[in-house]
């Protein structure tokens, strides 16, 4: 019992990352139409904001103690960080010990930046063009896009740990009234999932309560009418390009402290999302965060002992199996809309 | 019915023109040449094979460093490193056999397709008369097969696989690094004498010819200490959450995780596993243990402050103290400034191993350097006294096992020494289990 509470705790949080990145993703299809490849590019960069906030803060000057040898016997090299120097030790580490969070003042510029030069400088070139050269243009993209993160920062992974304050556990068991040491899981993982339901409540409410997003709303409708009422809707779909880049960096900067980052890592959720979106339903927004949550506790549970030991190997193809079984007895998916990419 | 198409004329015409065609290419080789790329001029060409792109990359990087630094004191410049201190006085700074050592590179992408490829554009288009280099047992074991093929020699670099002098041994393959079995012969009575005769480990393995080895080794070492297995559940190589592997863990009863996995895999999955508590965790009234059998210093500094206190082993350390690794550790910090690696380390050893065979053969000749390294005992290198055993062309020298420092000097402080295993406890038969089915077959030399 206790162990299908933790997978299921545990697939919440893998479910966190596949919700954020597949309504990014649906976002950019319901508005521009665009099938984004290089969507898991993005939750990379993203990741490498919190890497880059890591080493901004770490920047270092360098003093040389005579009364230290470093490994060869030359006299050793200090390095302090010029914000433990302004702040004084205990606040400059403390400073650099949350760089992750604060990467996240980082990351949306970037984001917002890296999200409208792809908009405008690539992607709207291929708007009227086949999702065929859609996908082939935003896949060659995301290959750019990680052969430079490469370049800069090397192919190994890099560890960027969470603020102290997180890097433990919690025993959820015992809050709950199990028994104690039995249920517990990492302080940041309960946070992540924390932090994707505030931004996916941050969307919904950005599109349900403001006139932008009833714009954007009534664009994904209908664009032609909208356009005819003498809005330009294709601003604001770039904007809308640039908002889910920013939730895909920022699904990144926080999963960064889960797994250490590494040029590749965006690959591994790419081809996961579009599953998410497809089973959630091409286009429907709340769609891609049900299925998100509902593929990614599947997949934790389906990787339990008790599970493989009857079906080997389940819990590598679970995800592909229910995306089978959903498009054959619900082809537009899960809560997927008459008439979208069916034209 | 159907009618066969084989006549009996026509598959003898077929076999005598394909005879032909496979004895052409030797025909004309073995008149130019005694052997597989015999040097012409006043160079000769070494083919240095390390995966520069790809998750090891990094670790490539570093093999490729210390191959650079070998072929220079090869060829006299700098400070000679361990040349001074080689039990071997064959080679003097004047390259090999009077010929300047040249090198070529290849990109292996820890891919073993990726790898052969490159390895045979090297011994082909660049005339490569010895192939070095891996980091990935996978392609170590690929490379290897292709190396016997050609005539060429193959120096393994970092391949820690029991196959790769065990099943899929070859008489032109020779590896310097030690192996899981050596590994888990060496940690068993560590892990028994620090956490007890009475434990029950769970295993993570990567789901390739190095983790099942491990795997299997660390099984049958641990049971003969009184452990008990509670699981040995594999992991796809390219797994990069490992959360839905670990919290089975939690309720499984073990009270000892063991890490097969490597490089990348291995930092992960030992983050991860810290911050699910695990080592803070207390089960069967003991304490909980993560265990990493193969651990290496770039893996140390990936993984940061959670290897603190883990147990494991490694084939040489940059800190130990006797001349061998002083030389090396000086030349090499100087020229790049930072410490070699595990991996720089057995690259370069297996270089210098190579030309110094070369030069008391007399020859490049594939089959007059294999009995040259065959049975090879030596001496200042960094791992003491050495035997190269003629039955599977493994090195057998003492082990270390290593420990994650908790009292960092500096940032390349990661590992102490926390026990040297002497050779005789790590030796096997040629014939054990764990390396049986393999034939060394004959050297072949290309000719």
């Amino acid at each position: 019992m206790d162990a299908i509470f933790l997978q299921t705790l545990n697939g919440l949080d893998k479910g966190s990352a596949y919700a954020l990145i597949a309504l990014g993703l649906t976002l950019i299809f319901g508005t521009l139409g665009v099938v984004n490849f290089a969507h898991g590019a993005l939750f990379m960069i993203g990741a490498f904001c919190a890497v880059t906030m890591q080493r901004l803060l770490n920047l270092s000057f360098v003093t040389i103690d005579e009364t230290q040898k470093d490994f060869l016997g030359n006299p050793l090299k200090v390095e302090t960080p010029y914000v433990e120097s302004w702040f004084g030790p205990d606040m400059g580490a403390a400073i650099i010990n949350w760089s992750v969070p604060l990467a996240i003042f980082l990351a949306i510029p970037v984001m917002l930046i890296v999200g409208f030069v792809m908009e405008r400088g690539l992607i709207k070139h291929f708007y009227k063009r086949p999702h065929a050269d859609q996908i082939l243009v935003t896949f060659g993209l995301a290959i750019v896009l990680q052969e430079l993160v490469k370049a800069n920062y090397g192919a190994n992974p890099i560890p960027t740990p969470a603020p102290a304050a997180f890097s433990g556990s919690i025993d959820i068991g015992a809050a709950l009234g199990f028994d104690p040491n039995v249920i517990i899981y990492p302080a940041w993982r309960m946070a992540y999932f924390v932090f994707s339901i505030i931004i996916i409540g941050a969307v919904f409410s950005f599109l349900q309560f403001t006139t932008f997003g009833m714009v954007v709303r009534a664009g994904m409708s209908d664009r032609e009418t909208v356009g005819l009422l003498g809005i330009n809707i294709n601003r604001r779909f770039t904007i809308m390009f640039a908002i889910a880049a920013v939730v895909a960096g920022l699904a990144g900067v926080m999963y960064a402290p889960i797994n250490s980052p590494d040029y590749h890592m965006g690959m591994n959720f790419l081809v996961l999302s579009f599953v998410v979106v497809v089973v959630g339903g091409m286009g429907s927004l709340p769609g891609a965060v049900l299925a998100g949550f509902l593929l990614g506790v599947l997949e934790s549970l389906a990787s339990m002992n008790e599970v493989k030991n009857i079906l080997p190997g389940i819990d590598q193809i679970i995800i592909y199996l229910v995306a089978i079984i959903v498009l054959l007895t619900r082809p537009r998916g899960l809560l997927g809309k008459k008439g979208v990419m069916e034209d | 019915m159907t009618k066969s198409s084989f006549t009996r004329r026509g598959l003898l015409k077929t076999g005598a023109i394909a005879g032909a065609g496979l004895a052409l290419p030797t025909i004309f080789t073995s008149r130019a040449n005694a052997y597989m790329n015999e040097p012409k001029g006043g160079t000769v060409t070494l083919g240095f094979n390390v995966p520069q792109t790809g998750p090891y990359a990094d670790e490539g990087a570093d093999e490729l460093k210390a191959f650079q630094l070998a072929v220079k004191h090869l060829n006299g410049e700098g400070d000679g490193g361990m040349l001074n201190t080689f039990s071997s006085k064959a080679l003097t700074g004047n390259g090999v056999l009077g010929k300047k050592v040249a090198y070529v590179t290849g990109d292996t992408q820890t891919k073993s397709d990726a790898a052969r490829a490159s390895a045979k554009s090297m011994i082909e288009k660049d005339g490569a008369v010895m192939i070095s280099g891996g980091s990935s047992s996978g392609v170590a074991v690929a490379v290897q097969g292709l190396c016997q093929e050609a005539g060429v020699i193959f120096m393994a670099g970092l391949t820690h696989s029991n196959d790769t002098t065990g099943k899929d041994k070859k008489a032109n393959g020779f590896r310097h690094f030690f192996d899981a079995y050596m590994s888990a012969a060496a940690l068993a009575p560590v892990l028994s004498n620090q956490y007890g005769k009475d434990r029950k480990f769970y295993m993570l393995t990567a789901d390739y010819t190095w983790g099942w080895t491990q795997a299997a080794s660390m099984k049958e070492f641990m049971e003969g200490e009184g452990w008990n297995m509670v699981a040995d559940v594999k992991t796809p190589l390219a797994s990069t959450d490992f959360s839905s592997y670990l919290t089975p863990v939690l309720n499984s009863g073990a009270d000892v995780l063991i890490l097969n996995h490597y490089g990348g895999n291995m930092v992960n999955s030992l983050t991860q596993a810290v911050q699910f508590g695990m080592r803070d965790k207390q089960v069967n009234g003991k304490q909980f243990e993560v265990v990493v059998p193969l651990i290496s210093e770039l893996m140390a500094k990936g993984a940061g402050k959670n290897i603190e206190g883990i147990l494991g082993s490694s084939n040489w350390n940059w800190k130990l103290q006797d001349e061998g690794t002083k030389a090396f550790v000086k030349s090499y910090g100087t020229e790049y400034g930072v410490p070699p690696s595990q991996a720089a380390q057995t690259c370069y050893v297996q270089t210098l191993l190579y030309a110094d065979a070369c030069e008391r053969a007399g020859s490049f000749d594939p089959c007059a350097v294999v009995p040259a390294l065959e049975g090879y005992e030596f001496d200042g290198l960094g791992n003491g006294k050495t035997l190269y055993r003629a039955d599977d062309h493994q090195c057998f020298k003492d082990v270390l096992v290593v420990q994650g420092n908790d009292k960092a000097q500096n940032e390349y402080d990661l590992l102490n020494v926390f026990e040297t295993t002497p050779v005789e406890k790590v030796m096997y038969e040629p014939d054990n289990p764990f390396f049986a089915g393999g034939d060394l077959g004959q050297c072949n030399s290309g000719a």
